[in-house]
């Protein structure tokens, strides 16, 4: 039964013109929980994920051009260069620092951001007094119009489970180890509240302009799970 | 549900593994997952896929990477509302024809709405039923469905932080029972309150919640 509606389904996409990779698992048995019928699904996800998007667009349910533009804009049009153009800009005009983290919202539709999973942002400010750091432990939440979509790390069941008990270790775990006198705030975003960090400013960054600052702040860094250095290495 | 999904506290998961240089995703089926959970104009509320999610037993959950874990709630919440069949998923042959009269968004229409998003604030009058600097509770309950209250945070006492407004309350929305917005807040719990005198004095974590949650302390 699973050979031939595996065959069935390697035919008719291979006669698509799709590109068909051998099941890594055939002999995984799945189980869906609602009878026996749905055990012997094809557990490829490459395999199962052309099957489905051939159904859709068949069935009229989606626009083949429409995903190519989603995975166009969310591949490389948004990501922590957005976020970065926040911070430096909040380090260089103070009025700026104050509106956002009064109604980061509205702040950051001053600069063109807000949108999807960013429609109610929340700006808190590390000083050297307070650390924040941000997690989802339910599920993944992150601001993507400001740091485009997060890292595998960030919805990891290491990250999301140990960053609320343990923040001090998971931050060692970055390279971050803060003294007992400083104040940990772990933000676990459960509802549609989207959080972002506001780093402090690098010391001795005085002379640099704005794009410059920009230019040193990670995506890590606004997850509040690094600090902004001058000496950046570069992350992903 | 007290699933797997409501980690927070866990201790046995492990380091947290850092990518260097990783690319916004792995492999092209996730680029089309992706996209496809985003396209969609499903027969659901907003939020169903991760309701569906979490009621992906355990083992599985913990077993698959994360986009196939949205492969997973996409396919079951078509085929339970109706949309395809599973024998089509099987087979990836559509047997319906063209579903006439859905709106489809169209390539041009991506980037409005991107822009756009999906708000879940509500312009609605709803008295907001504790104040900032207010002492809370966070109710003890354990319901079989979808909820926003983390089980950490069940039962322990925190100070309201801020007033993010009336949101839509996921709790309910998700179940097929409405909108039912209210206020939603910043709620402080002490490190010590949540972990135990062991924690850091200083130390706390912010939980959003919603009026439903909470009880005055």
């Amino acid at each position: 039964m699973t050979t031939t509606r595996r065959d069935l389904l390697a035919t008719v996409l291979t006669a698509a013109g799709a590109t068909v990779t051998a099941s890594r698992s055939d002999a995984e048995p799945r189980n869906h929980g609602e009878g026996a019928d749905h055990q012997e699904l094809p557990s490829d996800p490459a395999l199962r994920t052309k099957a489905l998007e051939s159904v859709l667009v068949a069935r009229g349910l989606v626009d083949r051009a429409a995903l190519d533009t989603l995975v166009e804009v969310y591949e490389h049009e948004i990501g922590p260069r957005n976020g970065a153009r926040v911070v430096a800009h909040a380090w260089v005009d103070d009025a700026y620092r104050r509106r956002l983290l009064d109604d980061g919202t509205a702040a950051i539709r001053e600069l063109g951001y807000g949108g999807e999973e960013s429609e109610h942002l929340v700006v808190v400010e590390n000083t050297d007094r307070v650390h924040n750091l941000v997690v989802c432990t339910l599920c993944s939440c992150y601001p993507w119009a400001l740091l485009g979509l997060p890292p595998v790390w960030y919805k990891s069941a290491a990250y999301r489970s140990r960053a609320v008990i343990d923040p001090r270790g998971v931050l060692k775990e970055f390279g971050l180890e803060l003294p007992a006198d400083i104040e940990v705030r772990a933000w676990d975003s459960t509802a549609e509240v989207r959080y972002l960090v506001l780093p402090e400013r690098p010391a001795g960054a005085g002379k640099l302009s704005e794009a410059e600052l920009a230019a040193l702040v990670t995506r890590d860094a606004m997850i509040g799970v690094s600090r902004v250095t001058l000496a950046h290495e570069a992350r992903a | 549900m007290n699933g797997v999904h409501d980690m927070g506290g866990l201790q046995d998961m492990g380091p947290v593994r850092v990518e260097k240089n990783e690319p916004v995703f792995h492999a092209e089926w996730e680029r089309r997952v992706f996209a496809m959970v985003e396209a969609v104009d499903g027969d659901w509320p907003e939020g169903s896929g991760r309701y569906q999610r979490e009621l992906i037993p355990p083992t599985e959950y913990l077993r698959m990477s994360y986009y196939e874990r949205w492969l997973r709630s996409l396919s079951e919440l078509l085929v339970k509302s109706g949309m395809v069949t599973r024998t089509e998923l099987e087979t990836g042959i559509a047997e319906g024809g063209n579903t006439k009269g859905r709106k489809v968004l169209r390539a041009g229409e991506v980037r409005p709405a991107i822009a756009g998003g999906f708000p879940a604030k509500r312009n609605v009058p709803a008295v907001a039923k504790f104040h900032v600097g207010q002492r809370v509770r966070a109710h003890n309950i354990n319901p079989v469905g979808h909820t926003r209250l983390p089980r950490y945070a069940r039962g322990r006492q925190g100070t309201i932080a801020r007033d993010h407004g009336v949101f839509v309350f996921n709790d309910s929305l998700v179940q097929g029972r409405g909108e039912k917005p209210q206020h939603v807040y910043s709620v402080r719990f002490a490190a010590r309150e949540l972990w135990g005198s062991d924690a850091p004095v200083s130390d706390s974590v912010y939980v959003d919640l919603w009026d439903d949650h909470l009880e005055s302390a």
